[in-house]
């Protein structure tokens, strides 16, 4: 009997220290200085930044009160997560689309933009998503991305970037390297890892460029039918990229972008396709020995090509938060973009948020933007003052997730059997697939 | 004890009752609504009628899931079951040690879908890949990686199930029918397997609807490649949902679909097994 009862007494012991617990991590983050109104919710995109957006929140709550909460989703997982947020009575206040089509679906939940602050902070409209006169997402981060390269290893290989000034120039190179891989100790390219939640480095980006091109040539920036006029030119440099890496093109679809870093990190490898902001995973290599290559596929005149400069983070307030939620929304945006701290953790590299780590390293479109001291965003600066175009990001006009993950799947495919029937896969799923996904969306 | 039961059923009731209309009737007849809907979240629906409906079966994908669904479920069906009650046979015997092995075969029940299925990932492209070849990129490999995965989960489960049911038949049975010169062929067929008819039934109940509603490890090891050809349906839903912009209501209408098939196959399945179970 006494041993039941102490039994009891045990679990009603545990059950209350769950239950204070439970309160208490929520209790704890309430002491308000001020009588703020609002409170904000941001649902962050990119899980690189995520410790930088969390140290900024809190630094935010210091300074003025208010409460901010970010919650950032997984890789590859935004919509899922953002479509579930939404729906709950406490949803995010500030959301991201990466675009045109992104915001088709979300443009019922956007509040308009144009009156506010943080829009006045705005140096060029090409960064906002309007419709009539209407603002409905705001980009806050312009990004490049390009062949990473490490200058150390390309110029043991017995060249430099001089040497490349095309995709003919870059095929030569890369596969001279791939012939004397062994006596080099290192591969041209890294594994381009196929896996689920790293495939957006070819499906999506790499994809951009024949896009673009044939935007270019029809003089278009949307269109509900592709024709794939460059899809040749995909397979060119998609050929280059699997078969001179690490690793066998038939293993892409077990390797991740992860693989890719680190073995670029760890250089068994020169070109590594990524963007400006991997800079803080791949910093290790040395800044002086980073550089970047534009993306050549092979078209006429692309010696005049830049890297490929846009934004898919757009920033969304929900119409439907309470006002006071929308105005403390709108002030941390504008704190964001305008205070020091916010400046300098969302530009700054090395040392910039305010604990002593590093910053998200972004070129914000915004009056207080800061000089960047990510060398990968200066690189991209020196190429458009060099007078090189820089290539639009296209991929936010792609019609669906859907299509991305039907055309990365493809790839895959093709990568591991190179034949021409393979690659009739690959145009289907782009060519049709855009078609049919286009027509579904609308 | 009867009176008091009569006064306070409430207080029994209640509570479960509520949890069951919050946590699923409510949810479930929303669902039927929202199949009917165009909506974004569920707090924006506009009706739309049979659309959504229409889509779902024109479909290929959908279609292509159904019949991966169904041949892996028919596997896996006989497979469980057949080496579920044959290990269960082998541990009601007098052999050393089985309670360690009775543990052993139900451990991997106690780990999480989606965890089995990145593990099973790793060791079947770890081989596969000393070939030169990868999960993904066969259909077929595909197929059979989800069958040894679900295989190896969920033959300790059934297996408990069985063991159960062989220690509840009176040893008298089989002591009469030795007497009677019974060999062990015959014993097995005419008397343990019709005793064990009620285990039977639960065991192809679990096995077949777990194979229908199978998500997890489906999203993990292979989630859906090459091109679809490994996608069950709840997997196909999901990505049906979260894929395309203004699918949602899609998403929903096959969800209902999918319902109403899981249900049927039950139902037929308990009909025809109970059919079977003999009174002692």
């Amino acid at each position: 009997m006494n041993k039941k009862r102490l039994m009891a007494a045990g679990l009603a012991v545990i059950m209350t220290a769950s239950m204070v617990t439970g309160c208490g991590s929520s209790d704890s983050k309430k002491e308000s200085k001020t009588d703020a109104k609002g409170s904000v919710y941001y649902l962050n995109f990119k899980p690189e930044a995520d410790d930088q957006w969390q140290e900024l929140a809190k630094e935010y709550t210091d300074e003025t009160g208010v409460k901010v909460e970010v919650v950032t989703a997984a890789s590859n997982q935004y919509e899922t997560t953002l479509k579930s947020e939404m729906g709950k009575s406490k949803a995010p206040t500030l959301f991201q689309v990466n675009g045109p089509v992104g915001l088709a679906s979300w443009k019922k939940y956007c509040y308009d933009l144009s009156g506010s602050d943080v829009y006045k902070q705005l140096t060029s409209d090409d960064f906002a998503l309007k419709e009539n006169d209407a603002v409905y997402g705001i980009g806050y981060a312009i990004e490049s991305y390009g062949i990473i390269y490490n200058k150390k290893l390309l110029k043991k290989a017995g060249y430099s970037q001089d040497d490349i000034k095309g995709f003919d120039d870059l095929k030569k190179v890369v596969e001279d390297i791939t012939s004397r891989k062994d006596k080099l100790g290192f591969s041209a390219f890294t594994s381009a890892g196929m896996d689920g939640s790293s495939d957006w480095r070819f499906k999506t980006h790499l994809a951009n460029l024949p896009i673009y091109y044939e935007y270019q040539k029809d003089k278009i920036d949307n269109t509900d039918k592709i024709k794939g006029t460059y899809l040749d030119n995909y397979r060119n440099i998609w050929n280059l990229y699997i078969n001179n890496a690490t690793c066998s093109p038939k293993q892409l679809s077990t390797k991740t972008a992860d693989d890719a870093t680190s073995e670029f990190v760890t250089e068994q490898a020169v070109f590594y396709q990524n963007g400006t902001w991997a800079y803080a995973d791949i910093a290790d290599v040395g800044d002086e020995n980073l550089g970047m290559l534009p993306i050549y596929v092979g078209v006429k005149g692309e010696e005049n090509q830049g890297l490929c400069t846009g934004t898919e983070n757009y920033w969304c307030v929900n119409k439907n938060a309470s006002k006071d939620d929308i105005q403390a929304t709108l002030d941390f945006m504008n704190w964001c973009v305008t205070s020091k701290t916010g400046t300098k953790a969302m530009c700054g590299a090395a040392n910039a948020m305010p604990s002593g780590a590093d910053g998200m390293g972004f070129v914000i479109p915004f009056k207080g933007n800061l000089k960047s001291e990510n060398p990968l965003v200066n690189v991209a600066n020196d190429y458009v003052k060099e007078g090189k175009t820089p290539v639009s990001w296209n991929f936010s006009t792609m019609p669906s997730e859907q299509w991305k993950n039907d055309l990365g799947s493809a790839l895959t495919t093709y990568a591991s059997k190179q034949t021409d029937a393979n690659w009739a896969k690959v145009k289907s799923a782009f060519v049709d697939g855009w078609a049919k996904e286009a027509k579904a969306s609308k | 004890m009867e009176k008091s039961i009569k006064r306070y059923w409430p207080v029994f009731i209640l509570p479960t009752m509520a949890a069951f209309m919050i946590g699923f009737v409510v949810p479930f007849l929303e669902g039927i609504y929202l199949s009917f809907c165009d909506f974004t979240t569920i707090k924006d629906a506009s009706f739309v009628g049979l659309e959504n409906y229409a889509k779902a079966i024109s479909d290929k994908t959908f279609t292509h899931a159904f019949s991966f669904t169904t041949v892996f479920a028919i596997v896996t069906l006989v497979l469980i079951n057949v080496l579920a009650f044959a290990v269960a046979l082998a541990l009601t015997q007098k052999i050393k040690g089985t309670n360690i092995f009775r543990t052993v075969f139900f451990m991997p029940n106690l780990i999480g879908g989606i965890v089995l299925g990145y593990v099973w990932q790793l060791i079947f492209d770890g081989i596969l890949g000393k070939f030169d070849l990868a999960l993904k990129l066969n259909a077929k490999f595909g197929f059979w990686g989800l069958v040894i995965l679900i295989c190896w989960q969920q033959i300790g489960y059934m297996m408990i199930v069985y063991i159960a049911g062989l220690q509840a038949i009176p040893g008298s049975l089989n002591e009469a029918a030795m007497i009677d010169g019974a060999n062990a062929r015959q014993r097995l067929f005419k008397i343990t397997i019709p005793m064990m008819m009620p285990s039977i039934t639960i065991c192809t109940f679990l096995t077949i609807t777990n194979s229908f509603k199978l998500f997890d490890q489906n999203l993990s090891l292979t989630s859906g490649e090459p091109m679809h050809q490994t996608e069950m349906m709840a997997l196909n839903i999901y990505d049906t949902f979260y894929g395309h912009v203004g699918f949602e209501g899609v998403g929903q209408a096959k969800a209902v679909i999918f319902f109403i098939i899981v249900v049927a196959i039950g139902l037929i399945q308990l009909r025809a097994t109970r059919d079977k179970e003999v009174q002692q």
